[in-house]
């Protein structure tokens, strides 16, 4: 079995919200494990959402628990497909080691439209996160040794491009809108989760609420949530890059920033 | 012992410190909008945050209520990913409820509870790895952000002692070593002792040296809270318009 002690991957993101505050902390933490048995030449992602009391004195406890299920269920349900993260770059050697990501996600302050932001800090962290190469090692009587490369910056990164994100319309009237505020959140009965990916893809569609929708409302809605989709994977894109292409000496975005 | 030497012959320690010396506090208040009060604390790479409610209301059991002191409510809960290996439940194990006791107790010996009878003070402490101390401190500010009153700052600090010599704040490593620890929970203005916690064998002979240590120590972080209330008040009142 493995004698070496693996270093983990972990990058944490700050994703600030701009009016509203929704303030969300994700971190990655990569650890070696053995892969499911029905996908035995692939890893897998775990997701921990962990609704922190500092939101809201309700959450103490475990007040925070249904909450927190409920958007890690959303996560496992949205990244549950073939196409949004390669599990197979995950696998060290088949049916007996693999990478298995663990993403939590700390919720600090809910502003409104949390799945939203969950969803793009969630994306950000996995694009930046680094996992160390190890390579396997057999000798002769076939028991194997997995090595780390002694190069602390040679590490694999994983493809993003078709992590899709979560955006959320709430229908206010006869009318809908994206990215809402609490205060939004509170005159809305009824919502719809769509997840898109980059290329305008719907990977998953949920609605949410004590209220009711007209189907055609329904497909208005996807329309523009894959409008406003595609508008969203560009920007953070764009600022995602932007941060990496500053290089080791950049500002860390923290509280005290 | 081989391997790790924790201080040097020329008395500097691993991360280069002298043997009194705190490493680095920064900290910033009213990080959150929603909250009555919070504060955010890095010292060295532990990183604290607090955030109060209150005083409002009893929630839950009418029961709890007291004729006449509010009831101070702690919580304390570290991330998942700030441990060197992951741990699976942010709080509701033993450490986390035993900071939050500890917490409770701290607070309740620093805040005028007999001016909010029949009411509750929510403290939550999210901590990156923390230490009792960088909690401790955090929390201060967020009560002083959020308006209660206090008898006085609650500045907490560890200290530890090896070869003859007390360190005071103790970082990860230190702490790793295994060598005795003391955390206390100091009353500046007064002197008096919140809290005080031993872990490891120690000889009686050689606590006063670590106790003074720890409490010059917390006095020194007071210095730096200090600052940092005034700061951030200065900052209020201009925006006021004062």
């Amino acid at each position: 079995m493995a004698s070496v002690t693996l270093s983990e991957a972990e990058k944490v993101y700050i994703v600030h919200g701009v009016q509203g505050h929704t303030d969300i902390l994700v971190g990655v933490k990569a650890e070696m494990g053995t892969p499911k048995l029905e996908k035995p030449n692939e890893g897998y992602l775990e997701f921990f959402v962990d609704c922190s009391a500092s939101a809201t004195p309700e959450f103490e406890g475990r007040g925070g628990d249904d909450l927190g299920t409920e958007i890690a269920n959303t996560l496992y349900r949205i990244f549950n497909n073939k196409s949004s993260v390669d599990l197979k770059t995950l696998c060290i050697s088949p049916r007996e080691h693999c990478w298995v990501l663990y993403v939590d996600v700390l919720l600090l302050e809910c502003g409104g439209n949390l799945f939203d932001a969950i969803s793009i800090a969630v994306k950000a962290a996995l694009f930046n996160t680094r996992i160390p190469r190890v390579r396997v090692l057999e000798d002769e009587e076939g028991s194997k040794d997995i090595e780390l490369s002694d190069d602390p910056y040679d590490c694999i990164r994983l493809s993003v491009e078709n992590v899709p994100c979560i955006v959320t319309l709430c229908k206010i009237g006869y009318r809908h809108v994206v990215d809402a505020t609490l205060q939004e959140e509170a005159c809305s009965l009824a919502s719809l989760l769509v997840s898109v990916t980059s290329k305008g893809v719907v990977t998953c569609m949920r609605k949410v609420g004590k209220g009711s929708l007209d189907p055609e409302s329904i497909f208005e809605m996807m329309e523009t949530g894959k409008r406003v989709g595609k508008v969203l994977h560009a920007s953070l894109q764009s600022v995602v890059h932007k941060e990496e292409s500053l290089g080791p000496k950049r500002q860390k975005v923290g509280f005290l920033g | 012992m081989a391997g790790l030497e924790l201080l040097s012959d020329q008395g500097y320690r691993v991360d280069g410190r002298r043997a009194g010396e705190l490493r680095k506090i920064q900290a910033r208040m009213g990080v959150f909008a929603q909250a009555d009060g919070s504060a955010y604390i890095e010292q060295g790479n532990t990183k604290a945050l607090a955030v109060v409610y209150g005083p409002h209301e009893i929630r839950g059991s009418r029961a709890r209520a007291l004729p006449d002191r509010a009831l101070v409510n702690c919580q304390y809960s570290s991330a998942t990913f700030s441990t060197g290996e992951r741990k699976r439940r942010p709080h509701g194990d033993r450490k986390s409820c035993e900071m939050g006791l500890q917490l409770r107790q701290t607070f309740e010996a620093a805040i005028l509870t007999q001016l909010h009878p029949r009411s509750q003070i929510d403290i939550y402490v999210q901590a990156d790895g923390g230490t009792y101390a960088a909690c401790v401190n955090a929390a201060t500010l967020a009560v002083l952000d959020a308006g209660i009153p206090m008898r006085d700052f609650v500045c907490a600090c560890s200290a530890g002692f090896v070869d003859g010599t007390a360190l005071a704040d103790l970082s990860h490593v230190e702490e790793a070593a295994g060598g005795p620890q003391l955390a206390l929970a100091l009353l500046p203005a007064s002197g008096q002792i919140a809290l005080l916690e031993m872990d490891a064998r120690l000889h009686e002979d050689h606590l006063e040296r670590v106790l003074e240590a720890a409490a010059q120590a917390a006095r020194d972080v007071h210095t730096l809270l200090d600052r940092v209330v005034r700061q951030h008040v200065r900052e209020a009142s201009i925006l006021l318009g004062d």
